[in-house]
């Protein structure tokens, strides 16, 4: 048994400690908003926090997040009270095909955690989240518009 | 107003034949549409529902991958209904004939058509329910519907001051016949096409409820994953499963046409498994092929021109001048959408049920019944949202899959790729090779141009016909209908069939053609002594929306005036109706082009939502321009040598340029916006280079180029 506490819910689940966390999300305990993209730690669309990092669960062993809080983009805000990154997300309308972005929000909240105001350079040197849509663009608009920020 | 004319209604009558959607009638135009018990709505044909709550579903026929149709279909719809966007709600249509896109006859979504082809069927089917609310509401208040306006959603009687909402009148307006003209707006009525700058997906897509088809959950379904024949062509021919089968999680292990599954409790369990496996193959004869051997091949090809057809012979052949002459090479590259390839499927003795993230369901669905050995109407397909296509999702191997294994195992199932599988199993954008010529006159005018392609058949590959003598008008998009006015022209088609599974990947054919095209028309302009923009204006002549988007982007981004530091490079290009023009502005960090700042025109008709289009034309200029940096998947020994994001290597936040998108919005009818911009990146972008250090390049991508 290995106990998880995913967005401030225990689960008590029957699954190997070394199941990549991503799994135990999104086919054990079933919550799909977290994304398979490479399974490799390249990509970033698995991207979730373990207590305030950011991690990639596609390659984090569910052992390690044992005791851990562990947060999914489904915590991150909700429909009805987006959080102020979700927000300047709709205002900036950067999804497209919108598969990477529960990937980027979470990379980008989890940055913001330790540098509340990014700049450009500083998006360009910590995320690396890969978007396939081009929408890196309205990533910088958005972010610089939720932290108050200027974009170059 | 204008009006349709009665031969565009019954096309549009015809289209809506057939249907057996939703319990919409046989000739969803008649009123044969009270039999779904389900719901009390007002359902005029197979395209809507208006709800007595006001709100009023749209079906989408087409698939959203990102391009916004999910917005884009209904908000036309939604105008002509007068109805407001907050009223709507969205459901991507079911596989069924009423549903086949107008132009290809088939259930798709593909060549940034999808506005255009269906803006008039679309109009006219909002129009139509409108009209049909208007005499409902006349019936009620015995006068005459023409006296009679609508407005948000409310039929308005302004002589008598009383007003009747869409939705207290569904069931008056069950009973009216369907106009055999409706009217339509003039476009100075549009309320909504041209001014909605939202998408409908964006909130579902920054909280992770949007549903894509790696997200579908079925009660008792199970995953699984293929283990494909690493070699093109190759076969399995035994394997053994033991070591699979212990995989904790694993449930079975099934051989299907394409390679063995691994079917298991989850995701991961069938990885393991995979990887466990033991498989013997009888790799055929394409395991002695690789990119040198390919290569060597297509270059003799276009040199000699071997098996050459004829695809546009223009003029004389044999004129003098000054003449020049180049060689390019194109490298095969992978689609690589965020989404790997997956799908679920149901098989039982009553049918057939996916839930895919298709481009194609028309082909799907018919692959799906020859596999089940079911009647096609017995194969029901749920599209999902796509987590991006670029045409990979154009094929149907994926459903399959799912179909096959559903079918073994008698229990639903989702089959998802890994990366892996997705990098070495696609569909490519095919390798090239170009050789082109041009003559210059005394005056440095382009006078004559030959062009000879070596390209797999992109047609061919999707399993679309080509022309009678063979020519691929898709393979050669971009040579065959260059926009660009010379005398004297000559174009050939010849094609390798290499054995590489060839792809339609964002502006098929063209995006590959236009980098040659326009590389040396750039070539051709220095030679000519030239300014690059001039002397494509030159060749432009009778082409004034071609014009226009060249000279915007020119003063757009300062054409002759680069930012310190930087280079300049232009680029032209057409794709569907859309020409588009890109300035790129330059610098070298090592090797390696770096884009300050891309420039991008567009004309696309009318833009029913400007935001989208802006939308697509910086994310196609960010594809275009990932794709020429550093993007090339490699054969050796017949199988691809790439794997992951770690060695097929796409453009993250660090490469992504500052882009400057804009629109040519005009009254002429829409065109596409989804693939025109991922052409003229790459070439503007090599123009710039060689206006900083002289180097040409031939040969895509630049990693290779300016190695």
């Amino acid at each position: 048994m290995v106990s998880l506490t995913i967005n401030g819910e225990k689960h008590d689940l029957d699954i190997p400690d070394e199941m990549p966390l991503l799994w135990a999300i999104r086919d054990v305990v079933g919550l799909t908003g977290t994304k398979f993209g490479c399974g490799v730690a390249q990509c970033g669309c698995c991207t979730v926090h373990l207590d305030d990092a950011a991690v990639r669960s596609c390659v984090t062993p569910v052992s390690a997040a044992v005791g851990k809080s562990i947060t999914t983009i489904e915590a991150l805000g909700t429909a009805e009270q987006p959080n102020a990154l979700q927000q300047a997300w709709i205002a900036q309308e950067v999804p497209q095909c919108g598969y990477c972005q529960s990937g980027q929000l979470m990379a980008i909240s989890g940055l913001l955690k330790t540098n509340p105001h990014p700049t450009d350079a500083d998006l360009a040197q910590s995320i690396s989240n890969i978007c396939r849509c081009g929408t890196y663009g309205r990533i910088r608009k958005a972010v610089a518009q939720a932290t108050g920020g200027q974009t170059s | 107003m204008t009006t349709i004319n009665r031969a565009d209604f019954v096309r549009l009558g015809s289209m809506f034949a057939g249907s057996l959607v939703l319990g919409v009638g046989a000739n969803g135009c008649s009123n044969q549409s009270q039999g779904a018990p389900e719901t009390a709505g007002f359902k005029p044909n197979a395209w809507l529902i208006v709800h007595p709550d006001e709100k009023v579903t749209i079906f989408v026929n087409k698939s959203e991958m990102g391009q916004g149709v999910a917005t884009g279909m209904p908000t036309i719809v939604a105008d002509e209904l007068d109805i407001p966007m907050e009223n709507v709600l969205i459901e991507f249509a079911p596989a069924a004939a009423v549903y086949a896109d107008p132009g290809f006859h088939l259930q798709i979504t593909g060549g940034s058509t999808s506005t255009a082809s269906m803006w008039m069927p679309l109009r006219t089917t909002g129009a139509s329910a409108r009209a049909m609310l208007v005499a409902a509401a006349a019936k009620q208040w015995g006068v005459d519907p023409s006296t009679l306006t609508t407005k948000s959603g409310t039929v308005v009687d302004a002589k008598n001051n009383r007003t009747a909402t869409y939705g207290s009148l569904v069931g008056a307006a069950a009973s009216i016949p369907a106009p055999a003209k409706p009217t339509l707006k003039s476009p100075d009525q549009f309320t909504l096409i041209g001014k909605v700058n939202k998408r409908v997906d964006t909130p579902l897509k920054v909280n992770g409820t949007a549903k894509y088809g790696i997200d579908v959950r079925v009660p008792g379904m199970k995953f699984a994953s293929v283990l494909y024949p690493p070699i093109f062509g190759a076969k399995v021919t035994s394997f053994d499963a033991t070591k699979a089968k212990q995989v904790k999680g694993v449930i079975d292990v099934v051989q299907i046409p394409s390679g063995i599954a691994v079917v298991a409790d989850n995701s991961w369990a069938a990885f393991q498994g995979k990887a466990a496996l033991t498989v013997q193959y009888d790799n055929g004869p394409f395991a002695s092929q690789s990119t040198d051997t390919l290569k060597a091949r297509y270059l003799k090809l276009a040199s000699d021109g071997t098996g050459a057809i004829p695809a546009v012979e223009r003029g004389s052949k044999s004129l003098t001048g000054k003449t020049l002459e180049a060689t390019y090479f194109g490298n095969l590259a992978a689609h690589a959408a965020m989404e790997p390839m997956n799908a679920t499927a149901s098989v039982t003795s009553d049918g057939v049920e996916i839930w895919a993230p298709t481009q194609i369901q028309t082909i799907a669905q018919a692959s799906a019944a020859k596999i089940a050995g079911v009647p096609v109407d017995k194969v029901q397909i749920h599209t999902t949202y796509l987590g991006g296509g670029f045409g990979r999702r154009l094929y149907s191997d994926f459903t399959n899959d799912a179909v096959w294994v559903s079918k073994a195992i008698k229990a639903p199932v989702q089959v998802i790729w890994q990366r892996e599988d997705d990098t070495q199993h696609d569909w490519y954008k095919p390798m090239a090779a170009n050789r082109v010529s041009g003559v210059l006159d005394a005056h440095g005018n382009l006078v004559a141009m030959q062009h000879t392609v070596v390209m797999d058949s992109i047609l061919k590959g999707l399993g679309f016909p080509l022309a009678p003598n063979g020519m691929d008008s898709v393979s050669m998009d971009s040579v065959v209908n260059t926009q660009y006015e010379i005398p004297n022209y000559h174009a050939y088609y010849i094609n390798p069939n290499s054995g590489v599974p060839p792809g339609s990947l964002r502006a098929p054919g063209a995006n590959w053609n236009t980098f040659v095209m326009e590389t040396f028309m750039d070539e051709l302009a220095h030679a000519a002594g030239k300014d690059p923009l001039e002397f494509r204006l030159a060749l432009l002549q009778k082409n004034p929306r071609a014009q226009n988007v060249l000279r915007t982007v020119a003063k757009n981004a300062s054409w002759g005036s680069p930012a310190p530091g930087t280079k300049q490079g232009i680029a032209f290009g057409f794709w569907n109706g859309t020409s588009v023009a890109t300035v790129a502005e330059v610098s070298m960090d090592g090797n390696t082009p770096r884009v300050q700042r891309a420039f991008v025109v567009a004309d696309v008709g009318r833009a029913v939502n400007p935001t989208i289009v802006l939308q697509q034309l910086e994310g196609a200029t960010n594809y275009g321009l990932s794709m020429a940096l550093a993007s090339i998947i490699t054969i050796k020994n017949g199988a691809v040598q790439q794997h992951n994001f770690y060695d097929y290597l796409v453009m993250r936040m660090n490469q992504a340029p500052e882009i400057h998108a804009d629109i040519i919005s005009s009254s002429e009818s829409p065109t596409g916006v989804g693939e025109p911009a991922t052409v003229t990146i790459a070439p503007a972008v090599a123009s710039a280079v060689f206006a900083i250090n002289g180097k040409r390049a031939r040969v895509l991508p630049f990693s290779l180029a300016y190695a």
